[in-house]
Formats: C-alpha cells, structure tokens, sequence
C-alpha cells in the first residue's frame, strides 16, 4: 500500500482496541447514501520506476530552448547551493512555524528575507512573502485604499504589467474599487508626469509605479512618486528585485520615497517552472504596519533573556481577526522564500549587482544589433533595464514559429495585450545569454526575416 | 547568529555571479542607487553552514511526528519533489508556446481529470496559490452566478462558528456580509440556527466537512436542501478531504463549488507555510465562471482555454496558473497512489484518528466529544485539567516539543476550551501511535507531580518560551547593523 505502513496485524490489534469490526465500520456515521463507488477515472497506481519513466518522457516532449522572453519572469544562473540546502527535509516538510521553539530555522530565515527586502526595496519593513507579484500587487491596492479611508480609487499606468492588471482588477472589483488606466507616452513608453494634470481634480488612494514598467523601460519615478504625494494619493512601487540591485530602491523615490513597494521575487533563485509557485514580495514604511497583509516575523527574547524570533502583529490576520482581519491570506510563499534568501545571502550585494548590470548590458548589446538589422527598430526611447520593445518587418507570430524551429523562444508578441502597437516583440537577454547565443539569435533572425 | 553576522566587507563568491565589467552608465543618474543594500558577504561554504544549521532547528515531517490538526501533515514522497524538478519542468518560461509544454500540460490535464473524479464537480480549476485563494475564487463565482442571474440582493455568506478563519475573512473580502450560525452539543451545525440564518439575502453557505471538529456533519444533505430552496449555493472547504477521500464526494453531498488543498491531501509540501495549491471544483451551472486558465484537450493537443473561450470567468487571480510546480507534485502523487491508493488515504486517516483517540481516552483524556466517532482528527480538551492543575493546552503541547513531537494544533477550534486538535496522518505507523500515547501519559503524571515544571516547557529546545507581547510591543522587524 503506497505510503501507508501498516500491516494485517496492525490493522487488526488497532480495531480490535477501538472495538471496530473493520475499517469501513468506522465511517458509519457518514450516510450510506453518500459513500462513492470506485474512483472509475483514477487511474491504477504505478511504481516510483514507471512514473520516473513517464514523467521523463513528457519532460523531453518539452524540450529544451533558448529563452528570450521575460515579460515579468526571468532566466536567472541559480546557484546549485541553494534547491540543495532549500529541499532539506527540515525546511521542506515543516509547516507554518506556529510552535516557535520548535520552528526558529524557518523563523530566523524568514526574518533575515525581511531584512534583506526591506533594504533591497529601501522601505522600513517587509511581509514574509505573499502569493506572487501580480496578487501582491493587488494587496497593496487594497492596502492604500483601508489605509486613505475616503478614495476608492486606482490610478494604474498601461504599462503595468497587463497580466497584473487583470488580476488586481479581478480582486480589487469584489470590494467596489475602481482602477482607472493611466495612457502612457507612445514615443517614450513611459508614463509622462505631465499627463497626471488630468488626475490632479480627482481623488485618488494610490498611484502605482512600475521599474522597469512591462515595456521594460524605465519611469520618471522621481516626479511621479511626488505627484502622488501631492495629491494626497500613496505611491506603489512595482519593482524588479534584480534591477534594485542597481536602480534607486522605492524608498527613495521623489522627497519622501514610495509607501508601499511590491514585486515579482521570482528572479531571486526561483525557476521559470511554466509559472509557479514564484513569490511575492511587499514591504512598506513604518506608518503603514498595521495595514500590512501576511505572515510578519519579529524579533524578541526568550524566558532566559536569549534572542529569538515569533509571528508577530497577529491581530491583524483571520485566524485571529476572522472577518475583520486585513487579508483572508493565511500562507506565504516559505519554500520559496527559503530559495530566495540562500540565493541573495550567496550573491551579496556585488553578485547581485553584477547579475544585474551583466542583463542589462546583454539586452543592450541585443537590441543595438537588432537594430542594425533591415527594418528592425527599437519601439520606444526610454531608458531600458534588461527588457525591451522591437518592432518587425514581418508578422510577428510567424516570426515566431520560425526562430522556435531554431529552438529559440525569441520574445513575447505584444499584440494581445496591446492590439494597436504592430509586429513587436518584447524581447529579454539576462546574464545567462553569452554573446555567441546573442549572434546567433540576430542570425536565426535574419534567416526568418528574409524567409 | 544572523547571516548578517557571518558578513566580512569584500567577500564574494565568484562562481556564481557573472564575471563582468558591465556597468549601467546608459542609465540615467537620478535613476541609480546610490548606497548598497544591506546583503550578507559571505563565503558560499558560510552560507551553506549557516542555512543548514538553520534547517536543523525546525521540526519537520521529515524529523518528527507532527500530528497538526487541520494541517495534514502526511509524508511528502521523494519522487514527487525530484520529478517534479527534472530540468525541462523547471525552464519552461509561463509564456512559451503550447506547442513547447505539451508533456507538462498533458500532466495538468489529467491532474484535471483525476480531480473531477475524485470531488464528483463538473470542472477543475487549478489556478488557486493556496487554500484562503481558493476559498475567495469559490466565493468570487458565487457573486458572479447571482449577478449573472440578475440577482442583487443576495448580500449574505453564511458560515458555521467553528470554521477555520479564513472562511469569514474570505466572504468580506469578497464584499460579502457574514452570517455566524452555532453548532450543536454533539458538533454538528445547528440546524434551526441554520434555518433561522438562510433568506432571500442568502448567498450561501460556507461548510467543512468533516467539520473542524472532527466529526462529519450527518445532516449535510438536508443542510443541502435548505439552502438550495432559499436561493443560495453550497461551498465546501476541502480543509478536510483527506478524512473522505474515495469514501464521499462533495458533489454527492450537494455542493455547488469547493476547493481542495493539496499541500494537505495530495501531498505537496507545506514548506514552512507555503507554497499552497488549491485548485477548484465547480458543478455544472457555476462552469462559465471559472478562474482561468484551464487546460483544454482536443485532437491530442492540449491548450489553454482563456478569457477569449470563458467571457463569463471571474478572470485570473495569479499571473499564470498558480503554482505549476506544486501541481505537478500533486500529480505525480496521484499516479503513486492509483486509484486503490486513492480509497485507501481516508480509511488509514481514519484508523489512525480512531486508534489514537481510543488510547488518549483509556490514557486519562478528555475528548471533546466523546460520542462521536473521530474523522481523520479530534479534539482532547484539557478544561478541566486547566481548572485542576492551572496547566494550559498551550503548555502541554510545549511539553510535546521536549518529547520529540510537535504540537497538535491548539486553540483552533476556538469554541472548545483548551483545546488540542490533533491529526495523526494515514502515513504514520502504529508504533509511532503508541509512542506518543506514552509520551502524552508521561505528560499527564507530570501535570500531577510537576506542574510548573510543565507551565514552563520547552526545556529541551533550542530555546526557551518566547516572549509574544514583547515582539508585537517592541517591533523588531529588521535587522540594522547599528542595532546590535
């Protein structure tokens, strides 16, 4: 019997003391007319040797390519250390630390993960982790509008990122807040302080400001976090925790930084995995503790005076607070927070730097020779951290499908989230892309051009 | 000692960040930062030391018995971590083609499948990053099906006292307001307070079952019916499935949409509190609005089905479809187990549940309800030991902790005084039963002999009671290099 270990004796030595005849007895409280029949569409259990078996075959039907598609997950170098040290058994079958003396491992981890993203983010404190960027996002939506108390209402730029987008808008809209778009600038793909004028009569809870936005440019966070302030609205940042390493944290955006600062933390050690489990990341200044959603770990002593670490500000979560608690959020994302900080303890302030300054010079290095190719063109002037938008002199669908026979992912079509903006490709080279993968990439792509 | 700790300015590990000169002067200035963050440099042999000795003072499945009510902590199988983590699963970008994640979205697919059988719904919806996002895209679809429907009055979720939290946290989330109904003496639901409660507000109602209690609730189907004729729909909260697994399905039961957690009955897991996975089921006529995307399957390809073929879908809660790598590790679960494992999870839960409480019982404990017969959990309530002795369930299960074994879980439900919730899964042995039963008597002497002994438990950990009201007080949420 797969994982359960008990034999004939057992079995029987365990009824005889409930004084039960046989297990099916014990089920007698369930009425008859209930209970199932075979599980008909279950199929019969296999041996661990015959799912290895199935589960390689379906892995190589995947194959392997060359990734040039970001768009808000990112190829990183993960350093073996770190799934090494994270699938211990200790940290990866151990629960919700609730028994801290028995959970420090996970607790100190989790405390040094806010440190460090507290100062990554420049913002006071941070969360233990949420579900992921686009549902963190969301938190915080709902986060500036508990905390503003008049407004209802979003101000959120086009070049958020448009999955996002339909996420906050799918949680945010059961509470009867409104997001409204902001346009961006065609030329510049930015967001242009001056077109906040329009916004300026309204009231609004919040402004969100992404670096690098979707596009991968970057914003004139500056000016557009003190707009916000200036109109009595909270600034969120939406961030990249790789380009932090070399972009001016939220913290310090404008006269007096970002409120809130939430993002993807994927880049931080987790693989691209088709999309999960990723983590979210959220962090805040002081003044907005109390309205913080998830898991936060603190520091204090214990009965011999020794430092440790707890849950704490749990009257604020449902377990505690039930309807009135400020997020149904009972999980944080703990292995994969776990990964996270291995991997940023491992890289330190300078390998993180490197990684990022290595991506951006590689997306740079990418779209020059891009641009040298025949009717190529870079779509928008803005400054770039490591993505970017190219524009075609070909469908790009079918440019696609050419340079995937190449076993290259060469970009993400644009033309379903933004229908007016042509045959473009947002296109992403981290430091894992040398610069022969680089060339051949611009060959492969000149190949399918003149196809 | 923290990492920060272990931290010397200029140590690096050079093999595993790019060997580059790149630096970001396209960038404009007031664009850069300026000072660096506060990051560890460390050797990669500190990080490992560190880390690991970390990972020694937690309690795990892997470690110790952890018989956590309400949390299932059964076995995680090797297989299904290391499948899961072959290199093509873990590189394949969310964005890439279909065409390029046919054997991983075949896996998906019949996860689907499986899931369906198992809960008797008329669809799966995988997408939900955990049991609380599941419970908010069930109620999400109850909203959208009465809106749909043009019905605006129905304001009301109604949910039993003893439900986890996130249940009532949930439905206000969701713009609902919650209705509390009571449960009875021998822990079922209430029923006149049920029939008092359900109206033409009545959105629906929101059910454990078996309950949190412990007990299955014998009157689910009239419970069924009554809020079935007032209008409103019927969630089930698949905290507990593994109690029922192959023996009932909640679709049998009446109900119009659940969640299942995975990370309890499938296997996947917990991770220190994460990542969860809590794919959804729904009955024929809440189909149109499920969370997308879905995994479809036609001529032998397997596709996304998205907004364009769902108009009416409540949309997507995560950016892709929650935590594939989760899902994955629930599959490959299921394939172990088959369908003859499948029956047997419920029946091994069960007999582990009743066997234990049978010996707590004859060992001198109070069963909470004592009448009933267990589910795959039951509640000891040490009320009376409390008012005798002054000894807490909280002391008690620190006292478990120097024993070897974590805690059940405690004050949950909160309507039983003292309460110690405790859930022995269908992958713990007999032996490890019995064992515990011995510690528990130990414990129970030493209440008598020794009580302060107890009150002031953990003895043995790492270190003593944490004091709670100090780190809510004094908020020391980061560390600062000045701070020590």
């Amino acid at each position: 019997m797969p994982f359960i270990p008990h034999t004939k004796e057992d079995v029987a030595e365990m009824l005889s003391r409930i004084g039960a005849e046989n297990i099916e007895t014990l089920f007698d409280e369930i009425p008859s007319d209930l209970k199932c029949g075979r599980l008909e569409k279950v199929p019969p259990g296999l041996s661990e040797m015959e799912i290895t078996r199935l589960m390689m075959k379906r892995a190589e039907m995947d194959g392997v390519y060359q990734n040039f598609i970001g768009a808000g997950a990112y190829e990183h170098h993960i350093p073996a250390a770190v799934w090494q040290i994270t699938t211990r058994g200790e940290f990866y079958s151990s629960y919700t630390p609730y028994q801290a003396e028995a959970s420090q491992g996970t607790l100190q981890l989790l405390y040094e993960y806010q440190t460090m993203m507290a100062s990554l983010t420049g913002m006071d404190i941070s969360n233990a982790s949420m579900y992921d960027g686009a549902s963190a996002l969301a938190e915080a939506a709902l986060m500036a509008v508990r905390s503003h108390k008049t407004s209802r209402r979003i101000l959120i730029p086009e070049t958020v990122h448009p999955i996002y987008r339909r996420v906050v808008r799918a949680i945010v809209s059961n509470q009867d807040i409104d997001l409204v778009e902001l346009p961006y600038c065609k030329e510049s793909g930015q967001i242009l302080p001056e077109s906040l004028d329009d916004f300026a009569k309204e009231e609004f809870a919040a402004l969100v400001i992404p670096q690098p936005n979707f596009f991968g440019v970057l914003e004139q966070v500056d000016a557009l976090t003190d707009w916000a302030h200036a109109n009595n609205a909270l600034a969120i940042g939406v961030v990249n925790p790789i380009a932090l390493a070399i972009l001016t944290p939220p913290g310090e955006w404008g006269n007096k930084g970002a409120d809130i600062a939430v993002g993807e933390g994927q880049p931080l050690g987790i693989p691209l995995s088709s999309g999960g489990p990723y983590f979210g990341f959220m962090a805040c200044k002081k003044s907005l503790v109390r309205q913080i959603p998830g898991r936060i770990i603190g520091r204090t002593n214990d009965m011999d005076n020794k430092t440790g670490f707890v849950l704490t500000l749990q009257a604020r979560e449902q377990h505690i607070r039930r309807s009135k608690a400020t997020s149904n959020i009972c999980t944080n994302q703990g292995l994969m927070v776990t990964a996270a900080t291995i991997f940023m303890a491992l890289l330190g302030p300078e390998g993180l730097r490197r990684v990022a300054a290595h991506a951006h010079a590689n997306t740079l290095d990418l779209v020059e020779q891009l641009e040298a190719l025949n009717g190529v063109k870079r779509v928008f002037s803005g400054p770039i951290f490591h993505e970017a938008v190219i524009s075609l002199p070909a469908p790009a669908q079918a440019v696609l499908q050419t340079m995937k026979q190449q076993k290259i992912l060469a970009g993400l079509d644009l033309q379903e989230h933004y229908p007016s903006i042509g045959n473009t490709l947002l296109v992403c080279a981290t430091e894992t892309k040398t610069s022969e993968d680089i060339q051949n990439y611009i060959q492969q792509l000149k190949k399918a051009l003149n196809a | 000692m923290l990492i920060f700790e272990h931290s010397r300015p200029g140590r690096r590990n050079h093999s595993q960040s790019p060997a580059t000169s790149a630096v970001a002067d396209k960038i404009p200035q007031n664009l850069l930062r300026k000072t660096q963050p506060l990051l560890p440099e460390v050797s990669e042999m500190d990080t490992v030391r560190h880390y690991t000795r970390l990972s020694q003072m937690n309690f795990s499945i892997d470690t110790e018995f952890y018989p956590l009510g309400s949390c299932t902590m059964k076995y995680n199988p090797r297989a299904c971590n290391s499948l899961a983590m072959l290199p093509q699963y873990l590189a394949r970008h969310p964005l890439a083609p279909e065409d390029t994640g046919q054997g991983y979205l075949a896996c998906m697919y019949d996860l689907q499948e499986i899931l369906k059988d198992v809960t008797g719904m008329a669809g799966v919806s995988l997408t939900p990053m955990a049991g609380a996002q599941g419970e908010l895209i069930g109620v999400m679809m109850i909203r959208a099906y009465h809106e749909s429907r043009g019905d605006k009055s129905r304001t009301e979720i109604i949910v039993p006292d003893a439900a986890h939290g996130t249940n009532p946290a949930t439905a206000v989330m969701c713009g609902f307001k919650v209705v509390e109904i009571a449960t009875d003496k021998e822990g079922n639901v209430d029923m006149a307070a049920l029939k008092a409660a359900v109206g033409p507000k009545t959105a629906g109602l929101m059910l454990t079952n078996p309950s949190t209690l412990g007990v299955f609730e014998k009157n689910v189907s009239e419970m069924s019916r009554i809020v079935h004729q007032a209008g409103g729909l019927l969630y089930y909260d698949g905290a507990n499935l593994n109690a029922v697994l192959g023996k009932v399905k909640p679709g049998d039961m009446g109900f119009d949409v659940i969640h299942i957690n995975l990370h309890k009955t499938f296997s996947t897991p917990h991770g220190g509190g994460g990542p969860g996975s809590a794919p959804v089921g729904v009955a024929e006529r809440l189909l149109p609005f499920m969370p997308v995307p879905i995994v479809g399957h036609e001529d032998g390809r397997y596709y996304w089905v998205t907004e364009k073929e769902k108009p009416q879908s409540i949309g997507r809660l995560s950016a892709h479809m929650g935590n594939a790598g989760v899902l994955l590790r629930a599959y490959i679960y299921v394939r172990l187990l088959g369908r003859d494992g499948m029956h047997r999870v419920a029946e091994f839960a069960t007999l582990n549940a009743n066997y234990l409480m049978t010996a707590l019982r004859e060992a001198g404990f109070e069963l909470a309800y004592p009448s009933r017969r267990a589910s795959h959990e039951f509640i000891v309530s040490l009320k009376n030991i409390k008012e005798k002795t002054g000894v807490t369930a909280m002391n008690l299960a620190k006292r478990l902790l120097d024993k070897g074994y974590h805690a059940p879980t405690t004050y949950f439900p909160t309507l039983v005084p003292e309460c110690l919730l405790i859930e022995p899964a269908e992958t713990e042995s007999k032996e490890t039963l019995d064992a515990f039963v011995v510690a528990m008597k130990e414990i129970l002497t030493e209440i008598e002999e020794q009580p302060d002994m107890v009150k002031d438990a953990p003895h043995t950990m790492p270190l003593r009671k944490l004091d709670d009201v100090k780190a809510a007080r004094e908020l020391d949420l980061a560390w600062k290099p000045h701070s020590e």
